[in-house]
C-alpha cells in the first residue's frame, strides 16, 4: 500500500460513522416514529403537523422578505458609500455602522416595542401638527393615511424590519466589496461608449461583480434562516423553532424534536445550496477556468509593461 | 454639419492635483486623417486622448470635436461643463479602443458589440445585430460571435474592441497603445483592422509605437514629451528628419 496513513484514516472514519448510524437506528429514545410518523395518536409525526408546517411557512416568508430589504436597501446603501457625494456616502457608513454594532436581537426586541414611540403611523405633512398649530387649527395633523402603529409594527412586520435593516447593512459591505472588484477599465469603456452612469453599473458593474458578490451573499441567506428564530423576542410567533418549542412544552418530548428542528433546517439549507449552484454558474458565464488564467497571464504582462513589439517604452 | 476641423485643441492643460501633466496642447486633425501620437511613458499622451472624449477634465484650453465643444458649452464668454447626459450623448460619435481591450467579459462577443447600439443609441435589435454581424465578419472574427471574450486571443479581443467601438457609427476613432498589450505575432492582425479602417476614411488619433504603422498610415504625426508637442508634421518628415534633440533621442531608442 502506498499510502498507509490515508487507509487508518478511512478505517477510523468508517467505525466513526458505523458507530453514528448504529446511535441512530438503535437507540430509541430519538423516537423516529414521533418525528416523522405520529405524535400523538392519530396525528402526523412533529415536523409535519399544521402549527410546525406554519412556523416553516413563517420561516421562509421571513427569510424571503428580510433578505429582499436587504439586498435592495445594501446596494442603494454600497452605491451611496462609493458615491463622490460626501453626504451621501457619510450617510451609508453611519448607517452600516449602527446596525452591524447592535446585535439582532437587540434589535428584534426593540422593534417589537417602537410601537411605544407612536400611537399612529402613516403619511402626510412633515411636522403637521406643528404647522397646524401654526395657522391655529387643533385638529390638523396633516395625514392623509395612517394605521395603528401597534397594528402595523408589531409582529411580523417588526421582525422582518429588524432583520432587513441589519441585514442591509452587511449586504451593503458584501455588494461594496463586489464593485470595487471590478477592473476601473471596464466602467471606462461602458462610459466610452456613451453609458450612463446607470447603465454602467446596472450592465456592466453589476452583473461582473455579482460573481464576487454571490457567494457571501449565499452565507448571508443561510444565516438568515437560522437567524429568523430571534424574532421569537418580538414577539412572533409565526416561525419555525418557535411552534417546535411550543410542542416540546406540551408534549414533555426534547430531543425529537430539537432534532426534527434540525432536520427542517438542514432541508431548507441544502434547497438554498442547490440554489446558489445554479446562481454561481449563471454569473460565471465567461469565466472558464482556462479563460481566467489565460487572463491572468495576460494581466500580469501589461503590468509589466507588456510586450511591446519593437520597442520599450521609457527607460 | 462636418466641420473642416474633425478635432481641434487649442491649449490645452490638465492637473491632477499639484502635478501638471499637459502643459498646453494645441492639435488639429482634419476630417479622414490619421494623427499618429508618439511620445516616452508618462509624457501624457493617454491623457490627452481620455481629454478629447472627456473622460479627464480639462483645466484650461478647449477641445472642438466636429465643431463642438466637448464636455462644455459657451455661455456669455464662459464655459460651463455639461451634464452627465449630454457629455454621453457626445461620447457616442467618438470611438475609443483601449491598450487593454477592456471587453465585457461576461458578454459574448457578439453581445459586446451590440450593447451600445441597442441600450444607448435604442436602435432595432435586429438591424444592430445584422450590422454587428457584419463589422465582426470585417475584423475577421464571424466565426467567434457567440464566444466570449476570455476565450479569445489577446489580437481577437481587440479587433473585437474595434469593432464594439464601430457599432456606434462613431465619426472619430481614438486608439491608445491598441497593440501594447500583444504578443508580437499578434500586433498585425490588429494593426491591419486599423488600415482598412484608414482607407475608408475614418478619422483616427493613434497613440502607438508601431513606428512602421504610422510612416505607412499616418498623415500626421506628433511627438510629445513632458505633457507639451515638441514636434509634429508629417510622419515622414518628423521620423527621417527630427528637428528637436528629444525626438532624435526617443527615434534613436525605437528604431
Ligand atoms: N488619474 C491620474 N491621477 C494622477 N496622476 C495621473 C493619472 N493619470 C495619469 N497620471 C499621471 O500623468 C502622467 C501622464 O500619464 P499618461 O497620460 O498615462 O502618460 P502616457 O500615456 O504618455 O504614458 C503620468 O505621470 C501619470 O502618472
Ligand atoms: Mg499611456
Amino acid at each position: 500500500m502506498r499510502h498507509p496513513a490515508r487507509w487508518v484514516g478511512l478505517g477510523v472514519i468508517a467505525i466513526l460513522v458505523a458507530m453514528f448510524v448504529h446511535l441512530l437506528v438503535t437507540n430509541d429514545r430519538f423516537r423516529w416514529s414521533f418525528i416523522f410518523l405520529e405524535y400523538q395518536d392519530g396525528k402526523r409525526g412533529v415536523m409535519f403537523t399544521e402549527p410546525v408546517l406554519n412556523g416553516l411557512r413563517g420561516t421562509i416568508l421571513l427569510t424571503i422578505s428580510s433578505m429582499a430589504i436587504g439586498i435592495g436597501l445594501g446596494i442603494v446603501i454600497a452605491i451611496m458609500r462609493l458615491s463622490e457625494n460626501r453626504i451621501l456616502s457619510s450617510v451609508a457608513f453611519v448607517y452600516t455602522w449602527f446596525f452591524r454594532a447592535v446585535p439582532r436581537l437587540v434589535l428584534a426586541v426593540l422593534f417589537g416595542n417602537l410601537n411605544i414611540l407612536w400611537e399612529r403611523i402613516g403619511f402626510g405633512l412633515p411636522f403637521g401638527t406643528q404647522i397646524g398649530k401654526l395657522f391655529g387649527l387643533d385638529g390638523f395633523d396633516g395625514q392623509f393615511y395612517s394605521i395603528k402603529a401597534s397594528d402595523l409594527l408589531a409582529g411580523f412586520v417588526a421582525g422582518m424590519l429588524a432583520l432587513g435593516l441589519s441585514e442591509a447593512a452587511y449586504m451593503a459591505e458584501i455588494v461594496r466589496a463586489g464593485i470595487q472588484s471590478i477592473d476601473e477599465g471596464q466602467s471606462e469603456a461602458a462610459v466610452a461608449l456613451g453609458m450612463s452612469r446607470g447603465q454602467v453599473l446596472r450592465r456592466v458593474v453589476l452583473p461582473q461583480a455579482m460573481r464576487v458578490i454571490v457567494p457571501p451573499t449565499g452565507n448571508e441567506i443561510i444565516a438568515m434562516v437560522k437567524d429568523t428564530s430571534l424574532v421569537a423576542f418580538v414577539p412572533v410567533t409565526f416561525e419555525l423553532w418557535f411552534q417546535l418549542q411550543q410542542v416540546s412544552a406540551r408534549t414533555f418530548v426534547v430531543l425529537p424534536v430539537i432534532v426534527a428542528a434540525l432536520i427542517w433546517y438542514l432541508i431548507l439549507c441544502t434547497v438554498l445550496m442547490v440554489a446558489q449552484f445554479f446562481v454561481e454558474r449563471h454569473f460565471g458565464k465567461g469565466y472558464g477556468a482556462a479563460a481566467k488564467a489565460r487572463q491572468r497571464l495576460r494581466d500580469i504582462q501589461v503590468e509589466q509593461g507588456g510586450r511591446i513589439t519593437g520597442v520599450g517604452e521609457g527607460p | 454639419m462636418t466641420a473642416t476641423e474633425m478635432v481641434r485643441a487649442d491649449n490645452v492643460h490638465k492637473s491632477f492635483g499639484s502635478l501638471e501633466v499637459l502643459k498646453g496642447i494645441d492639435l488639429v486633425v482634419k476630417p479622414g486623417e490619421v494623427c499618429c501620437v508618439l511620445g516616452p511613458s508618462g509624457s501624457g499622451k493617454s491623457t490627452f486622448l481620455r481629454c478629447i472624449n472627456h473622460l479627464e477634465k480639462i483645466n484650461a484650453g478647449r477641445i472642438l470635436v466636429d465643431g463642438e465643444l466637448v464636455g462644455y458649452r459657451e455661455r456669455g464668454g464662459k464655459l460651463h461643463e455639461l451634464g452627465e447626459k449630454d457629455v454621453a450623448k457626445q461620447r457616442r460619435s467618438i470611438g475609443m479602443v483601449f491598450q487593454r481591450f477592456n471587453l465585457f467579459p461576461h458578454m459574448t462577443v457578439l453581445d459586446n458589440v451590440m450593447e451600445a447600439p441597442c441600450r444607448v443609441k435604442r436602435e432595432s435589435k435586429a438591424e444592430v445585430r445584422d450590422r454587428s454581424l457584419s463589422l465582426l465578419e470585417r475584423v475577421g472574427l464571424g466565426e467567434k460571435v457567440g464566444n466570449y471574450p476570455g476565450q479569445l486571443s489577446g489580437g481577437q479581443q481587440q479587433r473585437v474592441a474595434i469593432a464594439r467601438a464601430l457599432a456606434m457609427r462613431p465619426k472619430l476613432m481614438l486608439f491608445d497603445e491598441p497593440t501594447s498589450a500583444l504578443d508580437p505575432e499578434l500586433v498585425g492582425e490588429v494593426l491591419d483592422v486599423m488600415k482598412g479602417l484608414a482607407q475608408d476614411g475614418m478619422t483616427m488619433v493613434v497613440v502607438t509605437h508601431e513606428i512602421g504603422f504610422a510612416r505607412e498610415v499616418g498623415d500626421k504625426l506628433i511627438f510629445m514629451d513632458g505633457g507639451v508637442v515638441v514636434e509634429q508634421g508629417t510622419p515622414r518628415d518628423v521620423i527621417t528628419n527630427p528637428q528637436h534633440e528629444r525626438t532624435r533621442a526617443f527615434l534613436s531608442k525605437v528604431l
